[in-house]
């Protein structure tokens, strides 16, 4: 689904991947972890067009199309979803109008009927109850006033009403206290699928016992210096980012 | 008071310049196409026979006539106004031509000429009572006169009074005589004076004593004709306990010279009446060049004249190239209250200042004023509002936030509140924001499937929320739509 090769990017003119490179399938789980700097925000930033992120060489293949000539919002139509890390406040705009005027946009590109407020509204419900999430988010601004856990949450809602084909998260689970980390956890496991692959970056390990990974990626200095499955997550746990031997953070 | 105290400004931050919101040209004004038809008028100029001419070609009583003329010989003597944060060039006053009309004249609705019609239909506004919006009776001005008012019927039969000025001044004499310069007076200010001259038409509201009026009444103003001026007075009265919303849109043809609209609307609110008025103005603002558009100098004003009185000004602001109006109220009744919701929009050239005067007289009077003004292109836009709290005013509260949302590097926004606090007990809170469309807000909706145009409308309406909320339902959604379409290619 997803072909990273030796991707480069600079950010404000300094190189912050380099030479990364990542496979990955429908239905897999990935997790990609590393030090504080290595790039795995930049990494989600790249993947979904942010402005400010420059690729100076490598490719990034998606579902056969060269993913990094697509726009933000032909990315997100495609498929793509990032889950923010600091997911932002749009004052006055009610998050059940922001979503709707989100899947309906994505639907027209991709040449599919929009829904109409009942049809809607129908999904959402049944979202919600998937994700455990009360109604009174609907009513809401986006993000507007929310606590942390409630804006990462949010996050995981909106993912789940989009229906993304790669969810990127990145570093959903900071900041969270061990109720909201389930809570979002569950979340992410009910919309795991064998047509979905996710990509989850994070600093810690405790994510990853409530989503088991298939694969773990170790990301330092710009580059993917280890592979492997849950248990190299627990080792890194253990031995922390230092003691990993290929080039770790420098 | 609390809904004074419970108003919580929108906490906007102050965010870095925007990369992604760069200036591109290309606005289209839906309203911009020109009615052919016969026409008849004035020629260009004015003089006292100017002013006995068109008060002829109306039919005015000679006390009106009189009053125009006064009005006029003012006028003269007066110095034209500084001209606040605006850059204007001068207008010639006789190069205008004060009254154009159709040529016919009709009597009922079932006379008007198709072609107005078909004008009236294409902005959305359909005269015939069939395919009018329910709930809604409409006076239609077309250049200097009103072409129709519908649901004349129905109103009636409530005791309401909904009529062009003009007949309103043959039909109801003593009303108009009564209430007419009561609260602009004539020499009140540079155009309130002209206006008191040379008004042609307007709209007259009438609701009597503990009447609710059982539907929106509203005004569609068009200026069609060139070098004309438009130049209408409307007044609205409110007996004790009556109720009135009222609304008022506008728009006119793109042309490359400026045309001037100097409006005056008075609003009397006796004891315990409430009068809302509404406006969505979008004249033409002129090219992305900053050639043409409607000079707007208007002059509203609103007097609580009775105890509990409530007046709630609400306005829309997105076109005229140069917007110069403060709808104001006068708390004169003890417990009166007054409201000003405002969302005023700028873009290429256009320059707007705007806001609103709150005088406190009575006793335990209350204001509210809640101004969003959105700036884009190369756009001027100012806040401008004066509280005042006279010596009798105990226990006056007023309440005021300005926030003010920049699109591109180019566009100024500047607020300028004035206060003036005569009685100690009074209480005058003030609290105003800047804010950018962040790149963050702009990359949050793209990364959800949001194309940039609709991530700008989507905010710019989040930002406006407060306001719209205070729109007639059928309005809000219009006033959204005018947004977005006055928003195209502010980003790029």
């Amino acid at each position: 689904m997803l072909k990273i090769e030796n991707l480069h990017a600079r950010v404000e003119g300094k190189e912050i991947l380099k030479g990364l490179s990542l496979s990955v399938n429908a239905g897999e789980v990935h997790a990609i972890m590393g030090p504080n700097g290595a790039g795995k925000s930049t990494l989600g930033n790249v993947l979904s067009g942010r402005e400010g992120y420059e690729v100076t060489a490598g490719t990034v293949t998606y579902n056969g199309i060269d993913l990094l000539q697509l726009s933000p919002e032909a990315r997100a139509a495609a498929g793509v979803f990032l889950a923010l890390q600091y997911p932002v406040e749009i004052p006055g705009v009610n998050n059940t109008y922001f979503l709707r005027a989100a899947l309906n946009a994505q639907r027209k590109t991709r040449g599919e009927k929009e829904l109409d407020s009942m049809q809607f509204l129908k999904l959402v419900r049944e979202k919600l109850k998937v994700m455990q999430i009360s109604d009174e988010l609907l009513h809401r601004a986006v993000n507007e006033g929310f606590s942390g856990g409630e804006k990462k949450r949010n996050e995981i809602f909106q993912m789940a009403v989009l229906e993304p084909q790669l969810a990127i998260l990145d570093e959903t689970d900071s900041g969270l206290d061990i109720d909201a980390l389930k809570q979002v956890a569950q979340g992410v496991n009910a919309l795991r699928s064998p047509d979905r692959a996710f990509l989850m970056i994070t600093h810690y390990q405790r994510l990853l016992d409530y989503v088991v990974p298939d694969f773990v990626h170790v990301l330092a200095n710009g580059r993917i210096v280890e592979s492997g499955d849950k248990s190299l997550a627990l080792k890194l746990e253990e031995h922390g980012y230092a003691g990993l031997g290929t080039g770790a953070a420098a | 008071m609390n809904e004074i105290m419970n108003n919580q400004s929108s906490t906007a931050a102050v965010l870095r310049d925007n990369a992604q919101v760069a200036e591109v040209l290309g606005r289209s004004y839906s309203a911009g196409f020109v009615t052919q038809i016969e026409m008849t008028g004035l020629p260009p100029g004015l003089d006292e026979g100017t002013i006995r001419a068109l008060s002829a070609v109306k039919r005015e009583p000679e006390w009106m006539t009189e009053w125009r003329l006064e009005a006029y010989r003012h006028w003269l003597t007066m110095p034209k106004p500084d001209w606040a944060k605006l850059n204007i060039d001068p207008i010639d006053y006789q190069a205008i031509s004060y009254y154009a009309a159709p040529k016919k004249q009709p009597k009922s609705l079932d006379e008007v000429d198709p072609a107005l019609l078909e004008t009236y239909e294409k902005l959305g506004v359909p005269l015939h009572e069939r395919a009018a919006l329910a709930g809604v009776a409409v006076d239609a001005v077309f250049d200097s006169v009103s072409v129709g008012t519908t649901f004349r019927k129905q109103l009636a039969d409530a005791g309401v009074l909904f009529c062009s000025m003009s007949e309103a001044i043959r039909e109801y004499p003593e009303i108009v005589q009564k209430y007419l310069g009561s609260v602009v007076p004539t020499g009140d200010n540079f155009f309130a004076a002209l206006n008191s001259a040379v008004f042609s038409d307007g709209s007259f509201v009438f609701i009597p004593r503990g009447v609710r009026c059982p539907m929106e009444l509203s005004t569609y103003f068009r200026i069609n004709a060139q070098n004309t001026g438009q130049f209408e007075r409307t007044l609205i009265v409110a007996e004790e306990g009556a109720h009135v919303s009222y609304l008022e849109g506008c728009t006119a043809p793109k042309r490359d010279e400026n045309q001037l609209h100097a409006a005056v609307v008075e609003l009397v609110a006796l004891e315990g009446a409430q009068i809302k008025y509404s406006t969505v103005q979008n004249w033409y603002p002129g090219d992305e060049n900053g050639v043409g558009g409607i000079y707007n100098f208007v002059t509203k004003r609103g007097d609580c004249r009775g105890d509990d009185s409530k007046i709630c000004w609400t306005q829309v602001e997105t076109g005229s190239a140069i917007t110069w109006k403060y709808p104001s109220v006068v708390l004169r009744g003890d417990r009166s209250v007054g409201e000003f919701y405002s969302v005023a929009l700028t873009h290429h050239f256009q320059q707007a200042d705007t806001g609103t005067k709150m005088i406190h007289l009575g006793k335990d009077t209350k204001s509210k004023i809640v101004s969003k003004g959105i700036s884009a292109g190369k756009s001027s836009n100012s806040y401008r509002g004066l509280v005042k709290m006279e010596k009798g005013a105990e226990r006056a509260r007023n309440y005021t936030q300005c926030d003010s949302l920049l699109i591109g590097k180019q566009c100024g926004a500047h607020t300028f509140p004035y206060m003036e606090v005569k009685n100690p007990t009074a209480i005058v809170e003030h609290e105003a924001t800047t804010s950018k469309i962040s790149d963050e807000q702009m990359f949050y909706c793209r990364s959800r499937g949001i194309g940039e145009e609709d991530a700008v409308s989507m905010i710019v309406d989040g930002f406006c929320k407060q306001v719209f909320r205070e729109l007639p339902m059928e309005f809000a959604v219009e006033a959204k739509k005018l947004l977005e379409v006055s928003l195209e290619g502010a980003v790029g």
